[in-house]
């Protein structure tokens, strides 16, 4: 048996465990051992921005994500079957199509002269075109449909073990529908909420493509830190010190995670 | 649904932006692809076709086209039978290490991409797999691994592994009764999770970004470069296809998914 899983884990193993931990040795020895990298991200202000941006736009994107999620998941549960597949479906599919093409799609629609501006103009809403890309708010409008889904998906799973008769008991006890959903499914469905936020969070902080894109440069994620590190500096034991960073974070998030809710959960295999 | 609640009104209306706010993007770049603007109008002023023969008469976009399709197809080549062998595996084994194994599979999807695309780019400097095919078809089977992995397990679940055992018993070898009883019963399950690796390796960007280069780009990264300079209409062309690609490579899984559930 053993034998049968050793050509995937040795693919594992070369692709990922190994370039992982040359970053991590990378990040410490160079011509010698050095906390040098570490020093700078904790006192450099470039650095230190950076992680505090992407922090503070992860929290909006999740938090926006399960004010827009929620509704979807709640509604995809309560409606008919059919209905429900039609639901779901319209939710996978944007999964299922290329980051990049999405990343485009939103440039288009929110530039200066893209589809909203042209369109609100035409309506002579405005005079001026709005500043809808090349800055955080682009950059959030487009991870949030991104990530949206990881949102819903694992909202709706948990969802379906909530048992419908709760809610009819808790009706027939004297509870209103507001009453009823504030005090019985909304605490069995925090699970699900968990779960959802944890992904879209952790997904979010390592993000690439639309800060790059829809960000115009001043929206300085630490991805963009690594890959600019790397790119245009040759920077590789800075980049590898602010990998390791992420990765620690993202690991810790996990951690702490898991001790309230199973991580299968998370990662949407259940 | 007896009673039209206000609540119920608004959890409608509220459910409709956001399924609206989720296929919108998908679908505004089906009009832009088929405008005859050079610059981005809406509604376009009149259709043509000019963004798609552009793609099409264009020997860069093809060669990364050729790429893509090169890479993509390898990686399932090779990500399915290990996938399949390793899902096996796992649900056949009691072995208490196969439970870590079972986790370091699905690391593809815990690690954030840009890490371990710069990971892999700083190994591959090293061994001089940079901007070349083989580099490509081995990050994208890494990263398709995890989805071969989870779809087959889900196949396998539902498979009942006494059946398996009577074969042998029969006389069979273990590889012999694999093929003959166990693999035609989870065939679908390993068709969706080679559909998925296909698709993962289709629309893979970041590694790409650092990892390709000279005549091996994908599609992605040359998509990728075009994007940082201008909104040329080919890319919403581009945009179409390979979208139009990975739904119909969607709707072929899921309803492999459903024959085997």
């Amino acid at each position: 048996m053993l034998a049968l899983v050793s050509p995937a884990l040795l693919v594992i193993l070369l692709l990922i465990v190994v370039p992982v931990g040359w970053l991590a040795w990378q990040s410490i020895y160079h011509d010698g051992f050095t906390l040098e990298h570490y020093r700078r991200i904790l006192i450099e202000d470039v650095y230190w921005r950076s992680f505090a941006l992407t922090f503070e736009i992860s929290l909006l994107v999740t938090v926006l994500a399960l004010l827009l999620g929620y509704p979807v998941a709640y509604a995809a549960n309560a409606v008919p079957r059919g209905w429900s597949v039609v639901i779901l479906a319209l939710v996978v599919l944007p999964f299922w199509t290329s980051v990049l093409v999405r990343a485009y799609a939103w440039l288009a629609l929110l530039q200066r002269t893209g589809v909203i501006n042209q369109f609100l103009h035409y309506l002579d809403v405005i005079g001026e075109p709005l500043a809808l890309v090349h800055n955080t708010l682009g950059t959030v409008v487009a991870t949030v449909h991104i990530l949206l889904p990881f949102m819903v998906l694992p909202l709706y799973a948990t969802m379906q073990k909530i048992p419908n008769d709760l809610m009819q008991a808790g009706a027939s006890l004297g509870a209103n529908p507001a009453h009823a959903f504030f005090r019985i499914f909304l605490p069995l469905s925090l699970p699900g909420v968990l779960a959802g936020s944890t992904m879209v969070f952790v997904l979010c902080l390592g993000f690439y493509i639309t800060p790059e894109l829809l960000g115009g440069g001043r929206t300085v994620m630490v991805s963009m830190l690594v890959s600019r590190n790397v790119e245009l500096y040759n920077q590789f034991g800075a980049a590898s010190a602010v990998a390791v960073v992420l990765l620690v974070s993202v690991l810790l998030i996990f951690v702490v995670v898991s001790r309230f809710i199973s991580l299968d959960r998370v990662l949407g295999q259940k | 649904m007896k009673t039209i609640s206000p609540a119920r009104i608004a959890l409608v209306i509220a459910c409709a932006l956001v399924l609206i706010y989720l296929i919108l993007p998908v679908l505004i770049i089906v009009p832009i692809s088929f405008s005859s603007a050079r610059f981005l109008t809406f509604p376009p002023p009149s259709l043509s076709v000019r963004w798609y023969q552009q793609y099409f008469s264009n020997p860069a976009w093809m060669q990364a086209t050729q790429v893509t399709l090169t890479v993509a197809a390898f990686t399932v080549l090779i990500a399915t039978p290990l996938g399949v062998a390793a899902a096996y595996a796992i649900s056949q084994s009691k072995l208490r290490i196969m439970r870590i194994i079972h986790v370091a599979l699905m690391l593809p999807l815990v690690v954030p991409i840009i890490i371990t695309a710069v990971g892999i780019f700083f190994i591959y400097a090293r061994v001089g797999l940079v901007a070349t095919l083989p580099g490509l078809v081995l990050a994208n089977v890494m990263l398709g691994l995890p989805y071969v992995v989870i779809s087959v397990l889900a196949g396998l679940q539902s498979f009942d592994p006494t059946q398996e055992m009577v074969a042998r018993s029969l006389g069979m070898n273990r590889l012999r009764s694999f093929f003959a009883v166990t693999l035609p019963q989870i065939k679908s399950s390993v068709t969706a999770g080679s559909i998925f690796a296909f698709i993962s390796a289709m629309d893979e960007t970041i590694v790409a970004l650092f990892i390709s280069g000279g005549q091996y780009q994908p599609l992605t990264k040359r998509m990728f470069t075009a994007l940082r300079d201008e909104i040329d209409p080919t890319i919403a062309a581009i945009s179409t296809l390979m979208t139009a690609a990975s739904f119909m490579l969607v709707l072929l899984a899921s309803a492999r998914q459903r024959k085997s559930a």
